[in-house]
């Protein structure tokens, strides 16, 4: 049976065009789905449990959709809830749910699919040799792992629609798996379902207008057909074939829980000048495997800043920054007994090689070379102390012994600035499952609507 | 003549947490030839000091596009990293020097 998927934009939080979202509900489709997160911008989201996005925009866009679902009575659904997908972005999200229906006068079904996972399981998993690392992959440690979530394919979501729920909160899912659960479980082309949930997963961006934010796709038994909802955008076969490359290593595959997706026999036809038919991709049934991803404590950082302008300081920084981290390690290690072994202490060169580091090839006549000193240490407070510590010096060190002190810019009072915990990611492996549910779990429930006044 | 300068556009972005991915878009096809044959994958391995062998690289004619992906040079958001989007090493592929 077709399948009218619509995806009001890449990533909840981020806004989309409200008049292409009123143009996609007029056009009826069967379900509405938006992906909520991102690994992209680090690790610190999965590592607090913490939404990256602010409540204020999540909810005014979360407002929107459900106005768009009560309208239709179709299904929406929301995957890798609050950024990351752990149990406590998902009840973050539900609590914000539960706040519009009661402003909003709606009675709803909510399903809420819990993605985060005990170390436990995990550790006896690997026990069992059901943990398969991916390439490149870091040794798997469980240790200090602060959250751990698997990554829920369309069964889990097919799941939580069979609740019969009006909403479903999913926390960590593919970000394919929300488009794809309605179109293959109704039957459609399963090559075509993935293929064009890849490419609508962005929203708007596989189209001439990326910010435009609504896609509209059809899935039906041979394929699928992709149109963008705003009046300035279009799909071209290149702008959706583009898709493709955005944040994928491997162009032509896409490993799923189940199986992998192989565009490499897909073709793209204009069908007028907005929309893009697409045939001939195909699914490759495999073993079922969901990736876990983790974020671990990697210490406490606290930074300071300064700022170089003197031109005899600027063309020597490296040297300045080299010597200064020579005569601060001795100080940190006869003033608070701490070896290079207990801290970091990195100085970069902001308008010399700040992106790139060893990488820079580039040699440049900066007029001012901004120093950010990072200190990463076992605790808050020890970093903070080693900030303490090194302050007045990274204020007035000189280049040589014989020369005045100098004196730089500090952009900031206090001068150094604790930024809490450094997580990082730690994990990159499948853990298989017999049953696909056996690592998530669903819960439904019903919100009654305010009695009106 | 530098390669940012031939072509439509050069982007990185990470490919998850443990790749970094590279597309070169060339835009005509006489381009794409030339920066298709003109690039080889040694230079793109030492440009960003990984071994050849871990590059993976994709000449997609139909798109124009010659697509390398690389293991990131350090975890993301571990304490080396310094690109948290990895959108940057897109740089030094920019400015290489075509022959």
């Amino acid at each position: 049976m077709p399948t009218r998927v619509l995806v009001p934009s890449g990533v909840l939080g981020l806004g989309f065009d409200r008049a292409a979202l009123a143009r996609g509900v007029a056009m009826r489709p069967d379900i509405i789905c938006i992906d909520g997160g991102s690994t992209d911008s680090g690790p610190f989201s999965l590592g607090a449990g913490q939404s990256k996005y602010s409540r204020a925009a999540t909810k005014s866009e979360w407002r929107s959709l459900m106005q768009a679902r009560a309208e239709l009575g179709v299904p929406l659904v929301i995957g890798t809830a609050g950024t990351c997908g752990t149990d406590s972005t998902v009840d973050w999200m539900y609590d914000i749910t539960i706040e519009l229906a009661q402003e909003l006068g709606q009675s709803l079904k909510i399903a809420r699919l819990y993605s985060s996972q005990p170390v436990e399981r995990i550790a006896a998993a690997a026990k069992a040799g059901q943990v398969t690392p991916l390439t490149p992959a870091p040794e798997l440690d469980l240790s200090n792992l602060s959250n751990i979530v698997a990554l829920a394919g369309a069964e889990h979501i097919q799941a939580a629609l069979e609740t019969g729920a009006d909403i479903v909160i999913a926390g960590r899912t593919t970000d394919t798996a929300t488009i794809a659960a309605l179109p293959l479980s109704r039957g459609d082309a399963a090559g075509g379902a993935w293929h064009g949930a890849k490419i609508a997963e962005c929203g708007a961006l596989c189209s001439t207008n990326p910010t435009s934010g609504v896609i509209m796709v059809d899935f039906d038994a041979d394929g699928f057909t992709v149109e963008p909802m705003a009046e300035s955008a279009a799909c071209t076969p290149h702008s959706v074939s583009a898709h493709m490359l955005y944040e994928n290593s491997d162009p032509f595959h896409l490993y799923e829980p189940g199986g992998h997706l192989d565009v490499t026999g897909a073709h793209y036809t204009a069908l007028d000048d907005r929309r893009v038919r697409v045939e001939g991709s195909r699914w490759i049934p495999g073993p079922y495997t969901v990736k876990l991803e983790g974020a671990r404590i990697g210490g406490y950082q606290t930074t300071i800043m300064a700022i170089l302008r003197n031109a005899h300081y600027v063309g020597n920084a490296q040297t300045w920054v080299d010597r200064l981290t020579g005569f601060l390690t001795a100080e940190i290690e006869t003033r608070m007994g701490l070896t290079p072994g207990d801290y970091r202490l990195d100085f970069r060169l902001i308008g010399v090689n700040g992106a790139l580091g060893a990488l820079e090839n580039r040699i440049g006549d900066p007029a001012e070379v901004g120093v950010l000193g990072i200190i990463t240490a076992r605790s808050q407070d020890e970093a903070g102390e080693i900030g303490k510590l090194i302050n007045p010096f990274v204020l007035h060190y000189p280049l040589t012994d014989d020369e005045e002190l100098p004196t730089f810019a500090f952009p900031y009072s206090p001068a150094t600035t604790n930024r809490g915990a450094l997580y990082e990611f730690a994990l990159n492996h499948v853990m298989h499952l017999t049953d696909p549910m056996s690592a998530f779990r669903i819960e439904v429930s019903q919100t009654q609507s305010k009695v009106a006044r | 003549m530098k390669l940012g300068d031939v072509v439509l556009k050069v982007r990185s972005k990470n490919a998850g947490p443990f790749w970094v991915t590279i597309d070169i878009f060339c835009d005509r096809p006489d381009i794409y030839k030339r920066v298709r044959d003109g690039l080889s994958s040694t230079s793109v391995a030492q440009l960003y000091r990984v071994p050849e062998q871990t590059l993976k690289r994709f000449d997609i004619e139909d798109l124009r596009v010659v697509k390398f992906s690389l293991p990131r040079p350090v975890v993301q958001g571990s304490a080396e990293d310094r690109d948290m989007h990895g959108a940057q090493y897109a740089a030094l592929l920019e400015e290489y020097e075509l022959g």
